[in-house]
């Protein structure tokens, strides 16, 4: 599990800041009962806590965005009370967010020393100084980056190593770091913790924020846990197993990460056939039978969900076909793919899978405006029945199903997603990173519906960056690499070397196999049971 | 250099290369055109009489524009401008009146603190509220014209009732060039060095960006959009001063309807209306080819109706321009992106 060894013999210095029982509330609701945490100069300390333990509001109080009720803030030794972001700032202490705050507008260079541009006489703006400056900043970084053009369009990456820039050109003592590897690839990763790595040995202190593990173990000297919006426990990395840190986050033994079920697979309902788009992926063949989990796997980039994508409907495709159910899926037609039974979650649910402002039953009910209205109009009466029996039976954790969805924690939104897709009793779900930015026990609530759907004869496509839930969740194993399938594994095969093989290219090549073909049999009887049966929608759609 | 790096047009830096990016290109070259093309038809469009009106009719379009131009970059609006203008036209009616004698400059401070007033009214309300500003300067719109009616009810000021050096502003020339174009010129010259070169100036393209990141980076965000609109209404003060000098009656309607042509010349000068790019420079040519295409049409014999659909047209084109270069940008940068990886 861990990557880099632990430095040994962590500096017992004092630490350069320190919260010690901050609270923090907002009217009624209590953000942070009691946060601590100390960051000290040449250490990383990862802060772990599932969503809603306080990381957020903690990292917040730091950064100056909000200011404690309660409790203690010491900087370097001495109180202190960051009122804005900008006397935190000029403190020394620099965030990187999970989604970075630049300006699309303004040039790389101006992102880096917005508000505090470089002048000559009479106070303007010294454009050469600042680009120069710049430039040495990513050289150091070892990162090309033009300063002279503007942010809009870069990687979340790249604007990450901007970010970085920042906080070096700052001179920042303290380098919080909030989720910075939610939408980052391997590489991206690797260059990300070479950097953190090296701003360490200089003496900066730098708090991590991830709820990936192996990250997590890889890249810290000292772990931080919290829950329910207190401090829990503070291990040194090296001493510490991840069973024990999980133990600490959740208040009980999640034993059972990823409670796959076993489920009766049947026959195949969807099958892929060498579809292709130029450029973006190729040849790309599959099946996926009843009551089966196949997880889709491979790097950031790979043209995973541009396959799911195409499967779909949503994105065209030049070559292949779609079958489902022994008929042919047309191209290019959502609206079809979702008569014909294919449930599709996406990974970005605030932007393609919610609508956030508007209430959780509409959400829900969303994929069933036809069958719940009469003459055109949506019965708001039978929309709040529909929508309040799909919440209770996943369990979504709602104040009123009135409110806006986006006042809902991220694993309950995503369980608005799936009950919305769930409602349309599709036969074929596609899901695309169902637990991302997930806290670790909504994820294992997440995983255990996902396997009660495969239970429940639905095939079910998992698109998943998480080694971990592919291997613990799916029966079969797909792994794409650079837009092409270059490996079908069996749970039994499926090892994390072989997958991660097949998905950076290094060989393996010859484990690439189809699934069995010829077992499908395109009479009615491929339709899974405890679902109703697709075919007279599917003709009444042609 | 080799013939590769064509591919990947990501810094091209030569002079050249850089000067026809900049986004007041295309505004600009539609300007010239225009001229080329009216002089073509009718060479008199040119001739030095021609050249001073044109510079006269766009003189007050131009100040204004550069004042809103700046609250627009900062993803704001000012609908109020009109009545606003309205206001200080009549103010200074009222201020001649009542002290004939006084200096030129006591009438102009009047004006622009006036302007100040009312804009800092605008900014206030609309930091402090935090409703969007397009609802509360609408209100405003609407307030300032009222109270403008209220004081001015029927009666008009007319230039005859001001003193001669005052009106002279608009009339005399210095190496061709009306007093009032000059000021002007200033101003576009003074606010485009804030707005390029200081810290402030560069805030209010941040806010314009992204409002919550600039506040996250310590950028004081309510007060520099006070500021834009203090500035804006400053501006438009020193406009409607210059109006009771340029026309020669103020009164209750003066200056209605006048935000539109505002933001449409900011619009096609290059301003983005979400803020965060642009130019005031951009913006005072745009106001500049806006009064410049209806001289020109009724020079070139077009129906008057016709005029303002062809302005039309033009803000319609500016947005598309706008639109088109964003997709190639972000095109070329996907592109270079995949190319890099």
């Amino acid at each position: 599990m861990t990557i880099d060894p632990t430095p040994p013999g962590l500096s017992p210095t004092a630490p350069v800041l320190e919260l010690r029982g901050a609270r923090k509330t907002f009217g009624a609701v209590v953000a942070l009962a009691s946060g601590s945490v100390q960051l000290r100069a040449g250490e990383i300390n990862a802060l772990v806590g599932e969503n809603g333990a306080g990381k957020s509001t903690m990292v917040k109080i730091l950064a100056g965005v909000h200011q404690p009720d309660s409790g203690d803030f010491l900087f370097d030794g001495h109180p202190i009370v960051f009122r804005s972001p900008a006397e935190s700032k000029a403190a020394g202490v620099s965030v990187i967010y999970q989604e970075p705050t630049l300006f699309p507008d303004l040039t790389v260079a101006e992102n880096i020393f917005v508000g505090r541009q470089p002048t000559s006489r009479f106070g303007f703006i010294d454009r050469a100084a600042m680009r120069t400056e710049a430039r040495a900043l990513f050289e150091r970084l070892g990162v090309p980056i033009d300063p002279d053009r503007v942010a809009e369009g870069l990687s979340i990456a790249d604007q990450q190593i901007i970010e970085i820039a920042k906080a070096i050109s700052l001179d920042a003592k303290v380098l919080i770091m909030d989720e910075p590897t939610a939408a980052l690839s391997g590489v991206e990763v690797e260059r990300l913790f070479g950097v953190a790595r090296a701003l360490r040995d200089r003496g900066s202190a730098i708090l991590f924020i991830s709820h990936r593990f192996d990250e997590v173990f890889g890249l810290s000297d000292r772990i931080t846990v919290m829950r329910d919006g207190a401090f829990i426990s503070e291990h040194a990395t090296g001493d510490v197993t991840t069973a024990e840190i999980v133990r600490a986050m959740v208040g009980r033994d999640v034993d059972q990460l990823f409670p796959k079920q076993e489920a009766r697979v049947g026959d195949t309902v969807v099958s892929v056939d060498g579809l292709t788009r130029q450029g973006v992926f190729h040849d790309v063949s599959f099946e996926v039978r009843a009551g089966e989990i196949v997880g889709l796997a491979g790097l950031v980039g790979a043209g995973r969900t541009e396959v799911a994508r195409a499967v779909f409907g949503i994105d065209r495709y030049d070559a292949g076909s779609v079958t489902i159910a022994g008929r042919p899926l047309p191209k290019r037609d959502p609206m079809a793919s979702i008569t014909a039974g294919i449930g599709f979650v996406p990974e970005d649910r605030r932007k393609q899978g919610l609508v956030m402002d508007m209430s959780v039953s509409r959400n829900t009910t969303l994929t069933l405006r036809k069958t719940l209205s009469r003459f055109g109009l949506v019965s708001a009466r039978r929309e709040r029945e529909a929508a309040a029996d799909w919440s209770s039976r996943l369990q979504v954790k709602t104040g009123s199903q009135e409110l806006p969805v986006s006042t809902l924690s991220g694993g309950n939104q995503q369980k608005v997603v799936l009950a919305k897709w769930l409602a349309t009793d599709p036969t074929f779900l596609i899901v695309d990173e169902p637990t991302r930015g997930i806290d670790v026990g909504t994820k294992s609530e997440v995983h255990r519906l996902i396997s009660d759907l495969a239970g429940r004869g639905i095939a079910v496509l998992m698109i998943s960056s998480e080694l971990p839930e592919v291997l613990g969740m799916a029966d079969r194993v797909l792994v794409m690499h650079e837009g092409r399938l270059t490996a079908t594994l069996d749970r039994a095969e499926a090892t994390a070397e072989r997958v991660m093989h097949a998905a950076t290219g290094s060989g393996a090549t010859d484990l690439t196999e189809h699934a069995p073909t010829g077992t499908a049999d395109p009479t009615g009887t491929a339709i899974p049971t405890g679902t109703a049966s697709p075919t007279p929608t599917t003709e009444a759609a042609r | 250099m080799t013939t590769s790096h064509a591919l990947a047009p990501t810094t091209g830096r030569s002079p050249f290369a850089s000067l026809v990016k900049q986004r007041e290109v295309p505004v600009a070259s539609a300007l010239i055109v225009l001229v080329i093309v009216t002089t073509i038809a009718n060479p008199l469009f040119v001739s030095p009489q021609g050249v001073k009106d044109l510079m006269l009719n766009a003189t007050i379009t131009v100040i204004m524009a550069v004042g809103l131009g700046t609250v627009i970059i900062t993803n704001n609006i000012d609908l109020s401008v009109g009545s606003i203008l309205g206001l200080v036209a009549f103010a200074t009616g009222t201020v001649f009146n009542a002290a004939p004698g006084i200096p030129l400059v006591f009438v102009f401070l009047i004006g622009l603190a006036i302007g100040a007033l009312l804009g800092a009214v605008n900014g206030f309300l609309v930091t402090v509220a935090r409703v969007p500003s397009l609802v509360i300067t609408l209100g405003m719109l609407y307030i300032y014209r009222g109270l403008n009616n209220a004081w001015a009810g029927g009666q008009q000021y007319f230039a005859g009732d001001r003193p001669a050096a005052f009106g002279r502003l608009s009339v005399d020339t210095v190496l061709g060039i009306p007093i009032i174009t000059i000021i002007a010129v200033v101003v576009v010259v003074l606010v485009a060095i804030f707005l390029a070169r200081t810290r402030p100036g560069r805030d209010l393209y941040a806010i314009g960006s992204d409002d919550q990141a600039a506040r996250l980076f310590g950028i004081k965000v309510s007060k520099r959009v006070l500021t834009a609109f203090v500035l804006n209404g400053t501006l438009t003060g020193l406009a409607g001063v210059l109006y009771a000098s340029r026309f020669n009656s103020v009164g209750a309607t003066t200056g209605t309807g006048l935000e539109l042509d505002i933001v449409a010349a900011a619009v096609v000068g290059g301003i983005a209306i979400f803020g965060g790019s642009g130019s005031v420079v951009g913006a005072a040519i745009g106001a500049v080819l806006l009064t410049t295409i209806t001289s020109s049409l009724t020079a070139l014999g077009v129906d008057k109706f016709w005029q303002q659909a062809i302005v039309g047209i033009l803000i319609l084109t500016a947005i598309l321009v706008e639109r088109i270069a964003s997709i190639r940008t972000a095109r070329r940068l996907r592109t270079s992106e995949a190319t890099n990886a």
